[in-house]
């Protein structure tokens, strides 16, 4: 085992893909000479050449729908996208077209792309640089959705996510690329979609995470535990599929849950996933779900009005009070 | 700014060939220049013969698929290639069988050109399990992924990308392969439209931007969305090769596109060809076109490219009368083989494939 950051774990997980499989290629803005704005691909220019570490004009519909087009015709490209808020951009190639010719194809193509989005807030990028989209992509039949956070985690993800054969989107978050944690040396492992992780175990309350809020909820949970409240923390890790399995199994045991986005609440994941709680266990809970979320603002530049944009460990853990007291 | 011109007399001039229609000064001036059919000489007598079969194919089919939809045995959308066979023919002509192409909305020309079998789509038009998409895609999505054909869309311009991605991997994984990129001239407004000829230009790819400028997005004439009309001079903003060619006119088309091809297979990169002719019918099959003069529709039938190609092929003394007849009579009946097969021969498809191929290897997410 050998410690190593998120952004060591995301380079590790191309670099190891890229030496295995010919068609793997990786394009986006500044991702070749400079080694990508977070400093990602430091390196695989000179690896692998400029055939296949390639910088794009600032032209997220054209270089993103050529991934699609490449994936369609034999390779397995990596489309990085600088801010997922940008993902705005080249919606269309990936929601009309990537997400949905396996479908209108009649399955005669496959769609092997990665798109990678650092998405997340904080840091007073404002709100043009902060935003969460993971729900907008989840609504999306054809795609995959994944939201790793640990380099573990992260690395297995993304070694999943190339050889996947479907369109995934990898939102990773930009705030997370210092993360530390073990991770094997020389084992070239993956890990599948759609398992979550307990990260920690309780009986009173279960708190369904993924990405940066399953960190804070790690943290609300610590001080939970010192007032006496035992919370299993959920980390999904993949959204799309989403491991129900383990999020009902936990529920079971708790009868209470708590479910956490980084995103602004209305339409969010959090809804979704309470949603399919209540369809596959109203039973099993003891008092209404609750959710945590970010207030319907656009992210305001001022660190003060940012701080109360970003939903904290204080958050959850005022969730954890209203559910436990909601009987 | 007038919305319909007003019709005046042109004398018939030498540059426009045979029109003989009297039509006004702005039809006048985005009317290709119909140059005279000549073969050309790389072109064997059975490759002309393709060519012509390939165009009937098209007329009939598109000209049946109208009749069909009328009459409720097709639903949705269906867009006619009637008019344009030309372009999608003289095109795919000038491609081997491994290279690729992508789509627009109007999309049965460039499939059937481009070898797709026509009972298989017949029977997506109408639906069936049997249909060359499972009955999935229709008219709209129409796709053969197996011969080259990435798609028809039904998002004006999104193809652009997807042409230029198969020519990513053919320049990364050395396949020498080429991808052409049918567009329509309402596509040319898109911003991934720019943004995919300066992509593929700068990374002089093997792809070839083919515009079928048809004069209108949807009702829209070019002229009212665009202030430069003359669709090809925009290469020289991309550094690329810009070329105009008589849509109208299948050999003129298939020369300038054969040198593109060559050109980028030989890793000259791109090029933007622009194949000026004018759609005669409406934008989708039940399009009753109130917003054009008549006249102008009359127009482009002296220009009609299979009547064109029939003649010329006749006065050239390539083909007797009876050979073209023979030519086009079958390819009419292949059509209509076409239909029977879809109406008789075909299934529904079963509820029980609503979840398949959303994803990849029988993966089914609810």
């Amino acid at each position: 085992m050998s410690v190593i950051n998120v952004r060591q774990a995301l380079n590790d997980a191309i670099r190891e893909e890229m030496e295995k499989d010919e068609s793997v290629i990786i394009m986006g803005c500044d991702v070749a000479l400079r080694g990508g704005p977070f400093g990602v691909t430091l390196g695989l220019l000179d690896q692998f050449g400029e055939k296949r570490v390639r910088d794009t004009p600032i032209s997220e519909p054209a270089f993103t729908g050529a991934g699609v087009g490449a994936a369609a015709t034999g390779l397995r490209p990596i489309v990085e996208i600088l801010y997922s808020d940008w993902l705005t951009l080249c919606t269309d190639q990936l929601v009309n077209m990537a997400a949905k010719m396996r479908y209108m194809f009649g399955g005669k193509v496959s769609m092997p792309l990665v798109v990678r989005a650092p998405f997340g807030a904080g840091g007073g990028v404002a709100a043009q640089h902060s935003q969460s989209f993971e729900a907008w992509f989840n609504h999306i039949p054809g795609l995959k959705v994944v939201a790793p956070i640990t380099p573990y985690d992260v690395k297995g993800i993304l070694k999943q996510a190339i050889r996947d054969d479907n369109p995934v989107m990898f939102f990773e978050h930009k705030r997370s690329y210092q993360i530390k944690g073990e991770v094997p040396d020389n084992e070239d492992y993956t890990i599948p979609f759609g398992k979550a992780v307990v990260r920690r175990e309780g009986t009173d309350v279960s708190i369904i995470s993924y990405s940066m809020m399953s960190i804070r909820a790690q943290k609300a949970a610590e001080e939970l535990a010192e007032q006496g409240i035992s919370c299993e923390v959920i980390d999904l890790r993949s959204i799309l599929p989403l491991d129900y399995e383990t999020v009902m199994s936990s529920i079971a045991k708790t009868n209470r849950v708590v479910v956490t986005q980084e995103a602004n609440l209305r339409g969010g994941l959090a809804s979704d996933i309470v949603a399919e709680i209540i369809d596959r266990g109203f039973d099993l809970l003891d008092a209404p779900p609750v959710r945590v979320g970010a207030p319907n603002v656009p992210m305001p530049y001022n660190s003060g009005l940012e701080k109360i944009c970003i939903p904290s460990e204080e958050n959850i853990i005022e969730a954890v009070h209203k559910v436990l007291s909601n009987d | 700014m007038l919305l319909r011109e007003p019709f005046v007399e042109i004398t018939k001039t030498k540059k426009r060939g045979n029109l003989k229609m009297k039509i006004s000064k702005e039809t006048m001036a985005v009317l290709p220049d119909l140059k005279p059919l000549e073969a050309p000489k790389d072109l064997s007598k059975e490759k002309i013969e393709k060519i012509l079969y390939n165009m009937c194919a098209i007329r009939a089919f598109d000209s049946r698929v109208k009749e069909l939809w009328m009459a409720n045995e097709i639903y949705g959308l269906a867009h006619s290639y009637v008019g344009a066979e030309a372009i999608g023919v003289g095109a795919c002509e000038a491609l081997e069988e491994a290279d690729y192409i992508s789509s627009t909305h109007r999309g049965h020309g460039h499939t059937l050109a481009k070898g797709a079998p026509i009972k298989q789509m017949m029977a997506e038009l109408f639906g069936k399990y049997e249909g060359l998409n499972r009955g999935k895609g229709g008219s709209m999505h129409i796709a053969d992924v197996d011969i080259g054909m990435l798609g028809a869309t039904g998002i004006v311009g999104s193809g652009m990308p997807i042409a230029l991605g198969a020519a990513l991997s053919s320049d990364v994984l050395g396949r020498n392969t080429v991808s052409i990129c049918f567009h329509g001239d309402g596509g040319t407004n898109q911003g991934v439209w720019h943004e995919s000829l300066n992509l593929a230009a700068v990374w002089n790819l093997p792809v070839v931007f083919l515009i079928e400028n048809n004069q209108y997005a949807i009702a829209t004439k070019l002229g009212r969305v665009a202030r430069e009309t003359e669709l090809y001079k925009r290469a020289a903003g991309y550094g690329i090769e810009g070329k105009v060619v008589d849509g109208f006119n299948v050999f003129d088309v298939y020369k300038t596109v054969k040198k593109a091809v060559d050109k980028a297979r030989k890793g000259g990169g791109p090029t933007l060809i622009e194949a000026r002719y004018m759609r005669i019918l409406g934008h989708f099959v039940a399009d009753d076109q109130h917003y054009r003069d008549p006249k102008e529709v009359d127009c482009c039938w002296e220009a009609d490219p299979v009547l064109r190609i029939k003649d010329y092929l006749i006065e050239s003394g390539i083909f007797t009368e009876k050979k073209v007849e023979q030519i086009e009579n079958a390819a009419k009946q292949e059509v209509e083989d076409a239909i029977e097969y879809a109406r008789n021969e075909c299934t529904e498809p079963p509820a029980e494939t609503l979840y398949d191929d959303i994803y990849a290897n029988g993966e089914v997410i609810k």
